[in-house]
């Protein structure tokens, strides 16, 4: 019998810090067969990636390997010398790392870069090469490859240069392609045609796939297997389709239950199953389990000792006393928290916006060249009653967040109207708008630069009620600043700690509490929850659902992720190119949606056994504005008609579609 | 089973502090000396440093005179510790107020934007587009010779850099998050630029500041050199230089005054290095 790709058997990766030894990976076992897909699916710091990197030998000091084996076709990975190590990556063993951004040498074109490991690895003569190297661009799906394989990097988009990393992966034709969170830079639409090319490249050419993410969605698509890393252990290994359904280890079924499934019927309580606590400390991992601290399941053995991965069912290993001993986890949370969702008023709503276009101007790439314009947003009009969630969601570049930032002011307009409770805002001063900034705030994206490093937690919150003269000075800040910190779940005697003390989670939680301070009606919240863990993102919806109910608060959410926005949000926008292309109530556009882009984006959204819609192509460059409807170079059901920019006309009530056939695609293509 | 793990140990702490800022160490105890003697050098001088004694003049070093005496017999020893004051004094003053000043100056073209950007930055390319020792030079003149005119013609071609620099890292912070935050807050322009921004954006220019004050005294000193800087017979180290620039035989005149401005820039230089690689994170993490 041949032996398997890639047997891994008690690794264990360690930093040596001077704080002591970090046990990264400890312990970790799993076999990938000959053509098999095995996904491995963990919170940040779970060690999937130094597991990764251990495989492939590329690890730096402080990392050592201490402990176990690895043997890749038999041979023996830890004993190999550095040039034996060298002659296997990148020819029976690619890897394809997360930022394709940084992936590829900017200065070196494409053909190069692709030929380059060929020719190296003495496989092809470097005229075979050339044309091997055309062909794998077309295969990954680039179009007219013999062009664009003499560009340089900078030329591809995220989605392109990705493909090129695959190509590079797949030259040599490897026993073993290790994909590191590759598609977490993307948007849901590239995202599902990466995965779609994974897929296939399985099937046709036989790679194992070793697939590394955080999102158990993005695995069910691809791998058969999952392995479920947490505080460098496997906690459970099974087919993905049995995990999915039926989690056998507590910290399997959070990351299951913590994410909104899009293929699920939505309940009356919003509130996801969220695990509190953060993972253990590396420096000092419990004797017991490592996930009993937050087990909500545990037993008194589970925190005096350690379980071994154990079989829990025909071809199912789990790490855990509990469901070794034959007990099951409920099936969904049922938290059951119980409140009802706030009906949003009918009264006038509490932002207008209409006609709003944004227009950046690029310098003049030369003194007479005519000056180019990126045009963010292209004439948007939207409502929000109060007490209301209205989504945003789009690809990257159809101007979300420019959205935000217009509605916030940090942005000028270019033109048209933006009425907050009845104040036109749209053209006022900074110095105009400065007192309405109290009812109007704003959450980042990112937690790890929406904060000031060089300010305490007391500090940021306690600044903007100090500049509104909200508080006095003294114990009335404090008093303030303290109740903030216990409203979103901290602990009000941190406030001397700095930003960069905390966790993402916690941040986002600072940053919501820093919005609050000046207790706003509306909250533009711009992916808050796109940086964090799945476990983290179900924290802060929940504590978002909470807040909303508690002071009444109106959201503008914008994210990309289809599944959280059908989840929270009443209504939602769908925005292409600037442009409103449907909006309508959450749960009937995601049932039915109108527009054939609404139905391609659901369609991407990865949902194991689901049949897909994958859409071609990227969002066309801002720079040019297309001519009629800005969908038709993608559509799927474009014809002639489409010539005419479609208005955004209502076809039922409260359903707006921007779509000369509404409703076409969607009875042609998805169903249910 | 963690009793099982064999660990090597990591290289000890101190050898790694001492490979990362040695040098800065070093660079910091030059300095350091330095600021002592310029403090201290009433108590230290052998000689009052303008104490002429024409009978002993040109003498080499020895017991008496450990660094000789000059053309007009004063102690070299006691005008070089003297000296250090006016160098100091010079490159600090110079470097503190052009740095303030062009800091101020970039930070609020990078939050203006628009036409005070386009204004002030015109601004400080002409003055860059001088050589700055000539337009020092040129204004050092016209205003007449004294340590505080060349310090303020100096204060003229010194701000521009710094100008640029504080620019460049401000525009960077303006479109963090947080600074948007701090926009939607409603704080005022002043509080953004003091609070967030210049914080944030202060390692940079500290590292500048370091690594400048050497230049400063160098060009301090090459200007007194040229007989712009001091009134005569105020003891400085360029002018001294100058003095024995024609003394060839007696080597000492010039010679110490020179290592003097060598080893205080080198210290800086050394000191700035060692605070560039404190504050780079990358750097720190090797």
């Amino acid at each position: 019998m041949k032996p398997p790709t890639l047997e891994v058997e008690g690794l264990r990766t360690v930093f040596l810090t001077d704080a002591g030894p970090v046990r990264a990976v400890d312990g970790v076992s799993f076999t990938v067969d000959a053509g098999e897909t095995l996904g491995i699916v963990g919170e940040s710091g779970s060690g999937k990636s130094v597991t990764a990197l251990s495989l492939m030998r590329l690890l730096e000091e402080p990392a050592r390997i201490v402990g176990g084996s690895m043997r890749f076709q038999g041979r023996d990975l830890l004993a190999m010398r550095p040039d034996e190590l060298r002659a296997l990556r990148g020819d029976r063993m690619a890897m394809v790392f997360q930022d394709p951004m940084t992936g590829l040498n900017p200065v070196i074109r494409i053909l190069r870069q692709l030929t380059e490991p060929m020719v190296g690895h003495g496989r092809f003569a470097p005229s075979e090469a050339r044309r091997r190297a055309i062909g794998l661009l077309g295969r990954m799906g680039i179009a007219s490859p013999e062009r664009n394989v003499s560009r340089f990097p900078h030329e591809f988009s995220g989605g392109m240069r990705q493909r090129v990393m695959l190509a590079m992966g797949f030259a040599n034709d490897p026993a073993l392609l290790i994909a590191d969170e590759p598609t977490t830079a993307l948007d849901v639409t590239i995202q599902a045609q990466i995965l779609d090319l994974l897929r296939q490249l399985n099937a046709e050419f036989g790679t194992a796939i070793l697939l590394i993410s955080h999102d158990l969605g993005v695995i069910g698509s691809v791998c058969r297997r999952v392995a479920v890393m947490y505080a460098g252990e496997v906690v459970e290994e099974a087919p993905t389709a049995a995990v999915l359904e039926d989690p056998r280890h507590p910290y399997a079924w959070a990351l299951v239950n913590a994410v909104p499934r899009i293929d699920q019927p939505l309940g009356e309580d919003r509130r996801l199953v969220s695990i509190e606590g953060a993972p253990p400390d590396a420096l000092a991992l419990p004797p017991g389990c490592r996930f009993a601290p937050r087990c909500p399941f545990k037993v008194e053995r589970c925190e005096r000792e350690h379980p071994p991965l154990a079989e829990v069912a025909p071809g199912r290993l789990a790490r855990c006393w509990v469901t070794q001993a034959g007990q099951l986890l409920p099936r969904t949370g049922g938290a059951g928290l119980g409140g009802a969702r706030a009906v949003p008023s009918a009264g006038a709503p509490l932002l207008t916006v209409r006609g709003l276009v944004k227009h950046f101007p690029l310098p003049r790439e030369s003194l007479f060249a005519p000056r180019r314009v990126v045009h963010a947003v292209n004439g948007i009009d939207l409502d929000l009653a109060r007490g209301e969630t209205l989504g945003i969601v789009g690809e990257s570049g159809c101007g979300k967040s420019t959205l935000a930032r217009l509605v916030t002011r940090i942005h000028a307009p270019t033109a048209g109207s933006i009425v907050f409770d009845g104040q036109e805002i749209a053209t006022a001063s900074a110095a105009a708008i400065r007192p309405l900034r109290r009812r109007m705030q704003m959450v980042f994206q990112d937690p790890y630069a929406s904060l000031n490093p060089r300010m305490t937690i007391g500090e940021t919150l306690a600044e903007p009620l100090v500049a509104h003269g909200l508080a006095q000075r003294g114990a009335e800040v404090r008093d303030r600043v303290s109740g903030l910190l216990a409203t979103v779940g901290l602990n009000p005697a941190w406030v001397s700690r700095f930003p960069h003390e905390f966790s993402g989670g916690q941040r986002q939680r600072i940053s919501i509490a820093r919005a609050l301070a000046l207790e706003p009606e509306l909250v533009v919240a711009d992916e808050p929850i796109s940086a964090l863990d799945v476990n983290i993102q179900a924290q802060i919806l929940n504590l978002m659902l909470d807040l909303q109910q508690r002071l009444g608060l109106t959201y503008l959410f914008i994210a990309h992720d289809l599944a959280v926005v059908r989840h929270l949000c009443d209504r939602v926008a769908v925005l292409y190119l600037g442009q409103v292309m449907e909006s309508a109530p959450a749960e009937a556009l995601f049932a039915r949606p109108l527009h054939p882009y609404t139905g391609v984006l659901i369609s991407a959204v990865p949902v194991p056994g689901r049949a897909r819609v994958v859409l071609e192509g990227e969002p066309p460059s801002t720079l040019i504005r297309p001519t009629g409807c800005p969908f038709r170079g993608r559509c799927p059901i474009a014809r002639p008609l489409c010539e005419t920019p479609p208005p955004l006309a209502e076809h039922a009530p409260g359903r707006w579609a921007a779509c000369h056939f509404p409703g076409e695609f969607a009875h042609a293509g998805l169903g249910a | 089973m963690s009793a099982s793990l064999a660990l090597p140990a990591p290289p000890s702490r101190r050898a790694r502090l001492w490979r990362r800022y040695g040098l800065a160490a070093v660079g910091a105890a030059i300095v350091l000396a330095w600021v002592l003697v310029a403090i201290l050098a009433p108590w230290l001088a052998p000689y009052p440093p303008d104490f002429v004694d024409v009978t002993n003049r040109l003498r080499p070093p020895s017991a008496l005179h450990w660094l000789g005496t000059d053309a007009l017999g004063r102690d070299c020893f006691s005008r070089l510790l003297f000296g250090a004051r006016i160098s100091l004094l010079a490159g600090i003053s110079v470097v503190a107020l052009g740095a303030a000043f062009g800091t101020l100056v970039g930070m609020v073209a990078a939050y203006a934007r628009g036409l005070a950007d386009a204004a002030l930055m015109r601004l400080t390319d002409l003055v860059l587009c001088f050589p700055p020792i000539i337009l020092a030079l040129a204004i050092a003149a016209a205003l007449g010779i004294g340590t505080t005119n060349t310090i303020i013609a100096m204060l003229v071609v010194w701000w521009p850099k710094f100008a640029r620099l504080a620019r460049a890292l401000a525009l960077v912070q303006r479109s963090q998050e947080y600074v948007e935050a701090a926009v939607v807050l409603g704080l005022k322009p002043a509080r953004i630029l003091g609070r967030h921004i210049l914080p944030n954006a202060v390692g940079p220019l500290v590292v500048l500041v370091t690594l400048d004050l050497g230049n400063a005294i160098i060009t301090f000193a090459g200007l007194s050199f040229l007989g712009l800087g001091v009134v005569p017979p105020t003891a400085e180290w360029g002018a001294m230089v100058a003095e024995g620039r024609e003394l060839v035989e007696q080597w000492w005149v010039a010679t110490f005054p020179g290592l003097a401005i060598l080893t205080i820039v080198l210290g800086f230089n050394f000191l700035g290095d060692g605070v560039r690689d404190w504050l780079d994170p990358k750097a720190r993490s090797r």
